[in-house]
């Protein structure tokens, strides 16, 4: 299992807009994705799941999947939007 | 007639009836079903009825109000795709053997609580959000219109409070203006009634029995008027029909560039004192905002505003405006713009006195502050910073010194930052006259002519008396603009005005002549000064 971890610095956090489209991009790739922070996990395919984690600014998450070609789309995904 | 006071978020007037607007109370059945199955093809058929509402709602509001102020009801559709919130439909009529509406409704309820428990207001926020797409699905299975039939004649929509998809929803055509109590001049929805350019009031106290009856929202005083006698009536037509004329002729200039007939091109830009200010000036198509006062964040408050508070706002200008350059002036307060926990001491003469700059180099932690917070709003857009009150070349070093330790600061920490150009208002008689030397230090100079005027003639512009002394075309003030441009030429500075004469049509050809590169006004006169300008 690959993962990378990440320190979110957009201003509002994980918001609806980006969580949707980090939701897009997992459900195209077909592979189980999880995002956490702290303790509290969630499948990356489920939009209301993410948001429920209330990611902020300066909340470092960890994004881990098996699928290393999507992990790294999802490493360009989160440097890139978040 | 009765007569209320509210706050006006757009310029104009409208005249009809009132229309009562009240949420539809959405109360739910719980029944007992038998076929499960029937009923979850039941729930699937509402919610994706549900979901093309809302993508053909998104459609509507990206073509009248913008991708950013849309992307709203495209999370809607995504919210109502989640397969956990499905789930737990599904959850419920199965096991719980309940009709699709009561466990559409539960589901909301659960994710409503969820979020409204958060701790942070943006996901608070959110609970709302659920509300609205569990309302929408309700709204399908029980075959109810969620869109409200404002009937066949126009009339002004009274309402407690509007959220931005009822505003989107309702027929434009038939919406001549709104009133409502509650809502800011910052809220969502008052911006989005700026971009539709619709008369609105807020701040009224609205009550149903108004349904019905005749009034008229004077968006250039704030009034709402409750049954108008026949001259207030006849008063506001006449307001509203030149309004008409004048908008029909303005907006043959919009999309049009703002060059003479030889083909020299100025930047014409907006004045604003407010982001909500933004909608207009992208409705009368300015090229950029010229003057972004950032007064509005301290005044009228308890206490200095945070670099987060500041961020914010300096942030959604840059990205409404995408790209368009945004001048923000820095904290321009003192004189006539106070506030007591600014601790200033009273002065004999406020107008020359500790203000504007002066505070902000003497007291540099409020000044980093905003720097801090612009900077980084940089990062959003093109943001270009002026700084005010200017008297010598030293300030403008000192400015810059701290400008620069802010900057450097900011990426060692790795924050995102930028800022296109740094420049200075002048609006001294001293700035004016050594701007030879202060266009060696800055990128461009924006002339205020207000204070410049004042300053030069010696005549206090809020005494009324002085009135048939002030000549504001006096030409000691247009050989001091002259200066300006032609000492900031040399250096290769641009220069601009953003005072009120940038405004006046009678100097528009004398400033060109001047060889002005940048004129910036009031939103409302944008069209207007690109007419004078194609004219030359």
């Amino acid at each position: 299992m690959g993962q990378f971890a990440y320190t979110i610095t957009d201003e509002i956090g994980l918001h609806a807009r980006p969580a949707g489209a980090l939701v897009k991009l997992v459900k195209e790739s077909d592979g189980a994705v999880t995002i956490s922070k702290g303790e509290k996990s969630a499948d990356a395919s489920r939009l209301m799941a993410i948001m429920g984690l209330g990611i902020r600014k300066g909340d470092e998450v960890v994004i881990a999947t098996d699928d290393e070609a999507l992990l790294e789309k999802l490493r360009k995904f989160f440097q890139d939007n978040l | 007639m009765e007569k209320y006071e509210g706050r006006a978020i757009f310029q104009r007037v409208a005249i009809g009836r009132i229309w009562y607007y009240t949420k539809e109370e959405q109360s739910i059945k719980r029944c007992r079903i038998t076929d499960k199955e029937a009923e979850w093809q039941r729930y699937q058929r509402a919610r994706q009825q549900a979901v093309e509402e809302l993508k053909a709602l998104y459609e509507k509001a990206q073509k009248e109000v913008g991708e950013v102020n849309a992307a709203i009801f495209e999370v809607h559709a995504m919210m109502l795709e989640d397969d956990d919130y499905n789930a737990s439909v599904r959850n419920m009529i199965e096991s719980q053997e309940v009709n699709a509406e009561y466990a559409v409704a539960s589901t909301g309820d659960n994710f409503f609580r969820m979020f409204s428990e958060m701790e942070d207001d943006y996901f608070q926020a959110r609970a709302a959000d659920i509300r609205d797409i569990s309302d929408r699905v309700v709204a399908v299975l029980s075959h109810r219109e969620k869109k409200q039939d404002l009937g066949t004649e126009p009339v002004i929509i009274a309402a407690e409070d509007l959220a931005p998809s009822e505003t989107v929803q309702m027929d434009k055509d038939r919406m001549l203006g709104f009133v409502t109590e509650l809502g800011s001049a910052n809220s969502h929805t008052a911006i989005l009634a700026r971009t539709m350019n619709i008369p609105a009031l807020i701040g009224i106290p609205v009550k149903p029995e108004w349904n019905g009856r005749m009034a008229v929202i004077d968006g250039y005083h704030g009034i709402l008027y409750l049954d108008p006698d026949d001259k207030t009536l006849e008063q506001m037509s006449r307001r509203q029909q030149e309004d008409k004329e004048r908008a029909r002729l303005l907006e043959q200039m919009k999309n049009q560039e703002t060059v003479t007939r030889d083909g020299r091109k100025i930047h014409l830009y907006a004045n604003i004192g407010n982001p909500a200010d933004v909608a207009s000036v992208l409705e009368n198509d300015a090229e950029g905002i010229g003057l972004f006062r950032s007064e509005f964040l301290y005044l009228e408050r308890e206490s200095w505003p945070t670099e987060e508070e500041q961020f914010q706002s300096y942030k959604l200008a840059a990205e409404m405006m995408a790209g368009k350059k945004v001048i923000i002036r820095t904290l321009d307060i003192g004189a006539d713009k106070q506030a007591a926990y600014f601790g200033l001491e009273h002065e004999e003469n406020p107008a020359m006195g500790y203000r504007a700059i002066r505070i902000c180099l003497e007291q540099p932690e409020i000044f980093r502050t905003q720097l801090r917070a612009i900077f980084r709003a940089g990062a959003y857009g093109r943001i270009a910073v002026m700084y005010p009150m200017i008297t010598s070349v030293e300030e403008v070093r000192r400015i810059k010194q701290i400008a620069e330790e802010v900057q450097t600061e900011l990426r060692r920490q790795g924050i995102p930052c930028g800022c296109a150009e740094q420049g200075i208002m002048i609006e001294t008689p001293a700035a004016a006259l050594i701007s030879d030397l202060l266009a060696k230090e800055v990128d461009f100079f924006s002339i205020g002519t207000n204070d410049l005027s004042q300053y030069t003639l010696a005549i206090d512009r809020q005494n009324s008396r002085l009135d048939s002394f002030f000549d504001p075309h006096h030409p000691a003030i247009l050989r001091l603009i002259r200066t300006v441009i032609e000492n900031g030429h040399k250096e290769g500075c641009w220069v601009g005005i953003c005072g009120e004469l940038a405004a006046d049509l009678e100097l528009t050809e004398a400033f060109l002549d001047m060889g002005i590169d940048e004129l910036s006004v009031a939103p409302g006169m944008v069209l207007a000064v690109r007419e004078a300008v194609r004219k030359i």
